[in-house]
């Protein structure tokens, strides 16, 4: 039980960190100044988010191990989040797209995690969700303006979607941890979450004069850590090149 | 030597004298984030809760609790981390809304944005952006005196 829950806690935190450090890339570079305060912040709710449930991961797995070491001390192999976090930024536009297809997802998760029958999941869910409640509305307003906007952001938005697309079907596949964890009442089924989300994706699509691909077909291998994309390795090395060139290094 | 342990009253009043890291016009209890204060045996323990999960503030937060209340001689001090339920802006204070807004915060509204312009009180307000210079706040400018402004989230 401990070692799916671990495992379960994993998830939740490599999406969040992936995802956070993603974001982070763009601070100093984003389009306009409110922009880039917009993703710092994002990125600095994410990394937050990150503590919480690393930390938590490592109580779980009784090791001795916190937030830092899993953040720091694993290597690809060992990361657990959903393939779509970990793909490069491209443009603004990509960026903003990749989180809202998470945030979409990420919403509705924590929504039910809020119920979940372990009280410790259920405060991180409840703390979270108010913050991603926030990230979503920016991600859908900004889909929305960029989508419906000119030929060249309409263009950009759309190649953005055709990109990402075939990493959200991810979010929706189970596996025996999901099965464990649906057991025992501690996160939801996650194909349950996929009718509101095709719903509320369809609705801002319709907004954004975008098309949502016809294929269906979903990488898959992220949050079983079977197969990740080259992308999260190099983004580790940057994101961990500290602590493997001084290891344990504190200050 | 026998030791007074200071009345819970007491501790509330020292903490109310801590001021917000990033907003120093207002205190920690005026952002509603201490949630308990209570003495297990000869130890005292501080929950807190966090404004948002990523808010840098926060450690320095609990240092400054820990500072204030060494200061005041408590010596066994505990400071747990209270997550649920989770920090609402509902938890602020009218004394620090009102000294929010003198500051040039327009404090936070049921109706998710600023009441009127902190400066010149005009209502004809617009968003700039979600996100502003910390995680709590949204830039906003008033359209009167075009000034730009933050506004605290509500959450």
């Amino acid at each position: 039980m401990s070692d799916t829950l671990f495992e379960f806690l994993c998830r939740m935190g490599d999406n969040t960190l992936v995802l956070g450090h993603r974001v982070s890339e763009w601070c100093s570079h984003a389009p306009v100044l409110e922009e880039d305060i917009a993703l710092a912040n994002t990125a600095l709710d994410l990394i937050g988010q990150t503590t919480l449930w690393l930390d938590l991961a490592g109580e779980v797995e009784g090791a001795g191990r916190d937030a830092d070491k899993l953040a720091f001390h694993r290597d690809v192999w060992d990361f657990r989040n959903l393939l779509l976090v970990e793909q490069p930024n491209g443009d603004f536009g990509q960026t903003m797209m990749r989180q809202f297809l998470f945030d979409a997802w990420h919403l509705s998760q924590l929504t039910s995690l809020m119920d979940s029958s372990n009280a410790q999941v259920a405060a991180i869910a409840e703390k979270s969700s108010k913050e991603v409640t926030y990230h979503l509305e920016r991600a859908t307003d900004t889909v929305i303006g960029l989508g419906d906007g000119t030929e060249e952001s309409h263009a950009r938005m759309q190649a953005a979607l055709n990109r990402l697309w075939p990493y959200v079907g991810e979010m929706f596949i189970s596996d025996d941890v999901d099965t464990a964890m649906i057991e025992t009442g501690i996160a939801p089924d996650p194909a349950s979450l996929r009718p509101a989300y095709d719903a509320l994706v369809a609705d801002v699509f319709r907004a954004a004069t975008l098309e949502k691909p016809q294929d269906d077909f979903a990488h898959k291998g992220g949050k079983s850590g079977k197969r990740h994309s080259e992308h999260l390795g190099h983004m580790l090395t940057q994101m961990q090149w500290l602590q493997r060139a001084y290891p344990d290094a504190t200050w | 030597m026998v030791v007074e342990k200071p009345t819970l009253e007491t501790v509330w009043a020292w903490l109310s004298a801590v001021p917000d890291p990033e907003i120093p016009v207002i205190s920690l209890t005026d952002l509603g984030i201490i949630r308990d204060v209570q003495w297990q045996g000869d130890t005292l323990e501080v929950s807190v809760t966090p404004t948002y999960s990523g808010c840098p503030a926060t450690t320095i937060i609990n240092l400054d609790i820990e500072t204030a209340l060494r200061g005041h001689g408590i010596e066994k001090l505990a400071l747990k981390r209270q997550l649920s339920p989770a920090w609402t802006s509902d938890w602020m204070t009218d004394t620090g809304r009102a000294k929010l807004e003198a500051y040039g915060i327009a404090p936070p509204q049921p109706a998710g944005g600023p009441q009127h312009c902190p400066r010149c009180k005009s209502t004809d307000v617009e968003k700039i952006s979600q996100f502003g210079s910390t995680p709590c706040k949204a830039q906003w400018r008033c359209t009167d005196c075009l000034e730009p402004f933050d506004y605290f989230k509500c959450i």
